[in-house]
């Protein structure tokens, strides 16, 4: 029962990643991802999904799909109705899922996070209706497959899985809202095993929303950087599976890292506009080092949320300033959206999974663009690749709408 | 474990601009009248059932963060502020408000606006419609103007995801994350919600509107109603139909009382009903299905529901009320509210 509410542990389990799946224009899976973060690559080409020609930006992080998918339980009829979104949620989620070794099961939660579902899909569902209004054909499937929840029983459908659906829509924190929220679950005992993941494609109507705000970059983005000048846009998708350290031990499980703290809060302050001090986004890092027992000394790298924007980038810089004290001046952080751009209701799950690589294999996510430091930000930006000692990685996610939300994870051995 | 309460309701609908309103409509039992809505390239307009104009202008629409939103956000703020009604006159502003936010396909006036713009020149779309068209744009307005919301979510699903939201507000008040926790499912039509649902049901009637309940787990608080049970979410899938879902729910709901009320989501598709009726086949007591009055309103129906069942029970009309969420396309939950003990004071006639 949802309720009343089973009774929670006497102690929280301990909640830790056996599985990830990653898709991002530096490619699919761990290995190629792992080595662009790492070298601070760039990837971002002309958009060739949609007519960008009358847009002020033409360029975008795209992904490369594969011509076909993983072996599935989906039908080839199922797989034909998949966007774009939900075949890179599909990828990410099967990559997950497979590093952990789940094999099928009843009872697994699936928790999502993203802003515009199948979005695709209702942009064509529109033209259609306005251009052929008297033509029918596939407005049935694309009104069904719009749905991000659709998208995600055909996760559980592929995967042979069942358990609840909860899909999260804090905006640009949704991923980081729904990996914090499967936490959660197992903390309060309500699950032994979640698949939680965050996805959102490339679409045109957000796209153009973005342009028409003047909120993308007219030349590179540079998070952080004195002279940025705004976000680009990415696409992707991330999963992570998260059990309980009990259970994982018990199967003799490989452990990628585990989450050990999750905050979030709300700003209030403006639908598009951080607070200028950073408010929301020093409350959610407090209350996660809070409910991960750790102080800023602690922590050896953070992933800002750091979309390149003045407004963003000078709030969570005065946030990190406030939150860190003196350990600010020697605390590595970059902005992975300098390599594949911002991903909406995906960055935060990819953004993770980028903070378990650099746990993982010991090293920084180096920013491929960073030129001239802004004086707001007396922290070292990681614009190098470079070998460290990471232990404890803080990622940032803050939401149009103001939804904060930030992860801790520790580094396994 | 602790109690969870039911601190107020709120409405907005078809019928009106308060529970009142939805209460008669309700009481009456007739279908509300229906208004065209132009599709393009149809001669031939689809019918839906709009909230009509209010009476006065709301109070709350002269908040500056409200100035450029759209309907739906109009509708969830409505329902919210009457719902916290209470609540505020009893805190006094000191209490932490969780927020939850439940939507099905959102804020699609703004969309379309959006796009239509985009499509003709992308070089003069409105910045100013863009950010209305998010997910998050009704939560984060009810924030701002609620003032006290410490934490927010916005949860996206069918139906049925209103009984999510509200055991995510059980959960923040299980654990002292808040005080007090809104649960708000709100929908606004357009011609392209009403063509998409013409596509799946051509007898279904598009509504719009809003609902409202606030959770509280300090008995003080309550309205005299108590949350006694939600059920597990059955997820539809290939394994599990819709209605063995269905099925599913009501065998977790147990047995009740011949007096209780049943607030089902029966609407006005025969195929769409099927799975309902059968898991509730032998109901014999007194039933009310909201989407037949009002009309489909997605989520904001499910929320409807929930806040019919409420005001049943803290009007003294029934001791215990089940909810049934059949939702279309994901899962099938189900609540139970129950009457809270006689000593709490209770919602006023007129659904403040």
């Amino acid at each position: 029962m949802l309720f009343p509410l089973s009774p929670p542990p006497a102690a929280p389990p301990r909640v830790v990643v056996t599985g990830t799946g990653i898709v991002t224009a530096l490619g699919i899976g761990w290995k190629p991802n792992a080595e662009g973060f790492r070298a601070g690559r760039l990837a971002f080409r002309p958009v060739s999904h949609f007519d960008v020609s009358r847009q002020r930006v033409k360029v975008a992080a795209e992904v490369d799909l594969p011509d076909a998918l993983p072996p599935t339980g989906l039908s080839r009829r199922q797989v034909a109705r998949l966007d774009r979104a939900g075949a890179m949620l599909l990828q990410a989620a099967c990559g997950a899922w497979q590093q952990a070794q789940w094999q099928s099961a009843d009872n697994v939660p699936l928790v999502l996070g993203t802003t515009a579902g199948g979005m695709s899909l209702g942009e064509a569902y529109f033209r259609q209706a306005t251009r052929t209004p008297r033509r029918h054909r596939r407005q049935t499937t694309r009104a069904i497959h719009y749905q991000a929840q659709i998208q995600g029983r055909m996760v559980l459908d592929a995967l042979g899985f069942d358990g609840p659906i909860t899909i999260i829509s804090n905006a640009c924190a949704s991923g980081t809202s729904a990996i914090g929220h499967a936490w959660d679950l197992i903390r309060r005992g309500q699950a032994k095993r979640v698949l939680a993941g965050g996805y959102d494609a490339l679409s045109e109507l957000v796209f153009s929303g973005f342009d028409a705000l003047q909120a993308l970059s007219p030349t590179v983005c540079r998070p952080f950087d004195a002279r940025r000048d705004g976000l680009a846009m990415g696409e992707g998708a991330a999963a992570v599976a998260l059990e309980t350290l009990e259970g994982a031990r018990r199967r003799g499980a490989a452990i990628l890292g585990e989450i050990i703290g999750y905050g979030t809060t709300i700003d209030r302050h403006h639908l598009t506009q951080p607070h200028p001090e950073g408010d929301a986004a020093l409350g959610a890092m407090r209350l996660a080092c809070e409910a991960a027992s750790v102080t800023p000394a602690d922590i050896d790298y953070v992933n800002a949320h750091g979309t390149g924007t003045v407004l963003n980038d000078s709030a969570e810089a005065l946030a990190i300033r406030r939150w860190a004290g003196g350990r600010a001046a020697t605390l590595p952080v970059s902005s992975t959206k300098a390599s594949i751009g911002h991903l909406l209701g995906g960055s935060g799950a990819v953004e993770a999974v980028v903070c378990l690589m650099a746990l993982r294999e010991q090293w920084l996510p180096a920013q491929g663009v960073f030129e001239s430091p802004d004086p707001a930000c007396n922290f070292p930006i990681v614009h190098q690749p470079q070998d460290a000692r990471v232990n404890v990685a803080l990622s940032n996610s803050f939401g149009f709408g103001g939804v904060n939300a930030t992860l801790i994870l520790r580094r396994w051995i | 474990m602790s109690r969870v309460f039911v601190a107020g309701v709120g409405a907005v609908s078809p019928a009106g601009w308060n529970v009142a309103a939805l209460r008669q409509a309700l009481d009456q039992g007739q279908p509300l009248p229906t208004e065209p809505v132009v599709r393009p390239g149809w001669e031939k307009p689809l019918q839906v059932r709009p909230v009509p104009s209010p009476a006065t202008r709301p109070e709350f629409l002269a908040h500056p963060r409200l100035r450029r939103t759209s309907p739906i956000t109009h509708y969830a703020a409505a329902a919210a502020l009457e719902a916290v009604a209470g609540l505020r006159a009893k805190h006094d502003g000191n209490c932490r408000l969780g927020l939850v936010v439940c939507l099905q396909s959102g804020c699609v006036n703004y969309s379309c606006r959006f796009f239509d713009e985009m499509l003709k020149d992308p070089a003069t779309a409105s910045p100013l419609l863009f950010p209305e068209t998010v997910f998050a744009a009704p939560a984060s307005h009810l924030a701002t103007l609620l003032e006290a919301v410490s934490l927010s979510y916005t949860l996206v699903g069918d139906p049925a995801c209103f009984l999510q939201g509200a055991s995510l507000g059980a959960q923040w008040l299980e654990e002292n994350r808040v005080d007090a926790c809104l649960i708000v499912g709100a929908e606004e039509a357009n011609w392209i919600i009403a063509d998409a649902l013409w596509h799946f049901e051509r007898r279904a009637v598009l509504a719009s509107g809003g609902g409202a309940l606030c959770l509280c787990g300090d008995p003080e608080m309550s309205a005299g109603v108590e949350l006694m049970a939600i059920t597990d979410p059955h997820t539809y899938s290939a394994r599990n139909s819709r209605l063995r879902a269905a099925q599913a729910m009501r065998g977790q709901l147990g047995q009740s009382s011949p007096g209780d009320l049943l607030c089902d989501g029966l609407g006005d598709s025969p195929r769409a009903n099927a799975p309902e009726l059968s898991a509730w086949r032998d109901w014999t007591g007194p039933r009310v299905s909201p989407k037949r009055i009002l009309g489909e309103g997605l989520m904001a129906s499910a929320a409807w529901q929930c806040v019919a069942a409420c005001d049943a029970v803290a009007n003294g009309r029934f001791a215990a009320a089940n909810v049934s969420l059949v939702g279309s396309n994901q899962q099938a939950i189900g609540a139970r509210f129950v009457r809270a003990d006689s000593s709490i004071s209770h919602f006023s006639s007129d659904g403040s």
